[in-house]
């Protein structure tokens, strides 16, 4: 009887390992396709999921948030004399950095990896009528001084303090790619990302692109020519379903394996389908960088005082919106800097919900109380306030009528006016034309400065074109001066004193009132292990060779 | 005839024209370009990128200077490329213009051959069970809203029953029945959605043709049931259907946004609202261009039906009359 149980238990083993070993494909839903291919143009997250298989820049962001080789052998340092400031050929206080690429990195097509490549990006990037999205990443490259073959060194022509990772620096392939830049104008449309994009040479990750359904799906295929570790699956297709509900949809009935976070449902959204299918599948959630917030308009002469903004930060209950709303996967934010930043303040001032002195606060401020329930001032000037955001996001439409009922309690006022996010955004807030609050979301990176949205010269006007990003109209030299430290001053203790002291200094004015980070939801197969959100730009599948199913 | 198609021709040549114009015109009334919305979203792009960007792609232009240097390339056959996808336009949009007609060809057939017959004999059994039957799925076709009964669809035969894929597109190496299991279900969801228009339709104009006096006299002549409806009412009662048919002709070629969405089907429908939202001027004048002239030349065709169905229609009637 012992044996038929040990050959049953045997063969169950055996049937289940051989269904493992069969299932080598895993179909990838996002809900975004992506425009084009190509690294440099259209930065779009959905793209970037794509590239992380197929592709390894010379250094990111790891899951830690901290900066990683991945093509390089090891990051610049300046202990080691492989970076150093200098003085440019142009005059200017510069830094030059030095990189070795991995000695084993080939393209897709075995043509190795060299600094011939590196050049060439650098060709592309820094002509602006090639029309790369970061170009002003590539301007701040004075000069490249090739050393070998494999080695490199940039001349920045400003020194920074985040000199040891180049992320922005996406390698494209001399080899086939430089007939088509001959006209940096056209080369946008005669790339061969755009002509031939399942050309191995391409492509230098675990995977290389294989099959595009445009507008549908990706097929990606192990890279024959892939150095690192052999990636567990076969096949991989990434599959664009851009309804929500279709895309959970085809999770349930098995047309694809996973929704991945980077790129597919909110958090709310995810949560309801756990509710219903919690057993079938893993759920993680990883909190990021995506920063809620609500930016205030400081010259409304309201806002201009300080006291009030505190006393809305303080009417309103974020723990319970984070609870209630997000089951506590959405945390509150205190401040624009995510607490998995390394740079993070946990000693900058927090504003917890006590709506008794947000009421203290308002009647200091000279807001007291009416019968109707809203404030007045001396001059019988209501306590009211417009907030707005993006029309049709359910979840900041949902957060919005609960802060208008909390702000109501401590008797202000608020009036909901939403708008497409394509006014919204390119007109409202871009202009400036917002008159009390406007909730919308940040995109950051780690140890991101925020030069474009605090610093005085980048508040939009039509003197300047309506260029940065300053919308609340913040000015504060203080402010100025610390976000120029926290790029310049690069020795560890200047470097932290300053991004602390502007937590402080944000949290003490507050232009900003802090809502949640947002998180990325990713619901998995039960069986897929290795995959490691890293909760900002830089997308799981950047690790796609640790994936694998496992019992 | 020569004449009447001439004249015609120019007229929808001129309407073309406008609608070209005011499309271009609108979609410059927007406010905000796609680089306003890539700044949300790229932490790294500065502002001078973006004021960088919006040079290179004529963001900074006036929309008339940029309506005369799109209509000048046009007319030269030039329609550029597309800014979205980075391809040239006839590159986007003919294999999306192909799934469209894949997708709304067995569809406009099929609520053709299931609306013909049972408005017919709906009308014929006017007020009795069938009709009302008729009548009710009719309504309910007309009524359900397309978003909800997709996914309704896509629940129910591929998630409950596991019958059929959710999604319209099958992986990148499926055959072609693997391909024709995928068009199941959206072409029987917009088909259901469909064919109530053509019924009502098809119901109408049987039951006024019905009460004829060529059909009683007809009938009178001990015509049969299926003599009766094939070669008396059903000539008579084509000519309403056969102007819906011309006014969704333009949709063979412009598709259907929600299904297209809902199906992860990439036709010309979401090509196109993608491309008005994006800015991509090249892409979407050429999208509403194909729409706006496909369904221009469906009326002149259902002019021409209107003759070959009707004798007594002359062209020369349509043209003053219309």
């Amino acid at each position: 009887m012992r044996w038929i149980q040990l050959t049953c238990l045997l063969l169950t083993f055996i049937i289940s390992g051989t269904a493992w070993a069969e299932n080598k494909r895993l179909v990838i839903g996002i809900s975004q396709y992506p425009g084009s291919l190509h690294p440099a143009y259209d930065s779009m997250m959905a793209k970037s999921y794509i590239l992380g298989m197929t592709r390894r820049p010379i250094s990111v962001y790891d899951a830690n948030w901290e900066d990683v080789c991945l093509l390089c052998t090891e990051l610049p340092d300046f202990d080691k004399g492989t970076a150093k400031y200098v003085v440019t050929e142009s005059g200017k206080e510069g830094i030059a950095v030095t990189y070795s690429l991995d000695p084993k990195a080939v393209w897709g097509d075995g043509t190795p990896i060299t600094t011939r490549d590196v050049m060439f990006t650098w060709e592309v990037g820094a002509n602006p009528e090639s029309g790369i999205d970061n170009f002003e990443f590539y301007r701040r490259i004075e000069k490249i001084e090739v050393i070998d073959d494999k080695t490199f060194t940039l001349v920045m022509n400003r020194r920074s303090c985040d000199y040891q990772g180049i992320p922005g620096f996406t390698l494209l392939p001399s080899h086939v790619d430089r007939p088509y830049s001959d006209d940096p104008r056209e080369y946008q449309n005669r790339t061969l990302y755009e002509k031939d994009p399942t050309n191995p040479a391409l492509w230098y990750g675990p995977y290389r692109v294989s099959n595009v359904q445009n507008g549908q799906s990706i097929t990606l295929v192990r890279n024959e020519r892939w150095w690192g570790k052999k990636p567990w699956f076969d096949e991989i297709e990434i599959r664009a379903i851009e309804n929500t509900a279709a895309l959970t949809a085809n999770l349930l009935s098995g047309d694809i394996d996973m929704i991945a976070g980077e790129s597919g449902l909110t958090t709310d959204q995810a949560l309801a389908f756990e509710r219903r299918h919690g057993d079938d599948f893993q759920f993680i959630y990883k909190q990021g960088l995506v920063y809620e917030h609500i930016d205030l308009m400081l010259e409304n002469p309201i806002l201009a005082d300080v006291r009030v903004r505190r006393a809305l930060l303080q009417g309103i209950d974020r723990d319970a919106i984070s609870q209630q709303l997000f089951a506590g996967k959405q945390p509150v934010a205190h401040g624009s800097v995510n607490p998995l930043d390394s740079v993070y303040n946990p000693d900058a001032p927090r504003y917890d919900f006590d709506p008794e002195a947000a009421s203290r606060l308002l009647e200091e401020a000279g807001w007291t109380l009416a019968s109707d329930g809203v404030r007045r001032n001396a001059e019988g000037e209501k306590l009211q306030l417009e907030l707005m955001t993006t029309a049709g996001n359910k979840t900041r439409e949902l957060v919005e009528q609960v802060l208008q009922s909390q702000w109501k309690k401590i008797g202000v006022d608020v009036r909901i006016r939403n708008e497409p996010a394509r006014v919204f955004f390119g007109e409202t807030v871009s202009k400036r034309k917002f008159t009390g609050m406007a909730m919308f979301a940040w995109f950051s990176s780690p140890k991101h400065i925020p030069l474009t949205t605090l610093k005085s010269d980048q508040i939009p006007n039509e003197e300047n074109n309506w260029a940065g990003q300053n919308y609340t109209g913040y000015a504060k030299p203080e402010m100025d001066q610390l976000i120029e430290d926290m790029d310049l001053k690069c020795e560890a203790d200047q470097n932290q004193a300053a991004w602390d002291r502007m937590q402080e200094l944000y949290a003490t004015d507050l232009p900003v009132l802090p809502l949640y980070y947002r998180a990325n939801p990713y619901i998995l197969p039960k069986d897929l292990k290795g995959l490691v959100p890293t909760g900002h730009q830089y997308p799981s599948t950047l690790w796609v060779e640790n994936w694998h199913r496992a019992p | 005839m020569a004449a009447f198609l001439a004249r015609r021709l120019a007229q929808s040549g001129l309407i073309l024209f406008i609608v070209i114009f005011l499309t271009y015109w609108l979609m410059g009334l927007m406010p905000g370009d796609p680089i306003d919305l890539m700044v949300q979203s790229n932490p790294d792009l500065t502002p001078a990128d973006a004021a960088r960007l919006k040079a290179l792609y004529g963001l900074d232009q006036p929309i008339i200077t940029r309506f005369w240097n799109w209509l000048t390339q046009a007319l030269q056959g030039d329609f550029g490329y597309s800014r979205l996808f980075g391809q040239p336009v006839w590159e986007v949009l003919w294999p999306r213009l192909v799934n469209t007609l894949i997708l709304m060809l067995p569809v406009v057939l099929l609520s053709i051959v299931i609306a013909v017959p049972l408005g017919l004999l709906a009308a014929r059994k006017a007020y009795g069970w069938f009709d009302y039957t008729v009548n009710l799925a009719s309504f309910a076709g007309i009524s359900v809203p397309p978003f909800w009964f997709a996914i309704l669809m896509i629940i129910g035969f591929a998630v409950t029953l596991n019958w059929l894929p959710a999604s319209a597109a099958p992986p990148g190496d499926a055959g072609l029945m693997d391909h024709l299991r995928h068009l199941i279900l959206p072409v029987a969801t917009l088909t259901i959605l469909n064919v109530g228009t053509y019924l009502r339709f098809m119901r109408a104009a049987s039951l006024q043709t019905l009460r004829q006096d060529y059909v009683r006299t007809a009938l009178a002549k001990g015509v049969s049931e299926t003599r009766l409806l094939t070669h008396h009412v059903l000539r008579n009662a084509l000519l309403p259907l056969v102007t819906i048919i011309a006014l969704s002709f333009g949709s063979l070629f412009s598709g259907t946004l929600i299904i297209e969405t809902i199906f992860a089907w990439p036709g010309m429908g979401k090509t196109i609202y993608d491309s008005v939202l994006g800015n991509d001027y090249n892409l979407a004048m050429v999208g509403f261009l194909l729409a706006t002239a496909t369904t221009l030349l469906g009326n002149i065709l259902a002019d021409l039906c209107y003759g070959l169905l009707d004798p007594r229609i002359e062209l020369e009637e349509v043209k003053l009359g219309g």
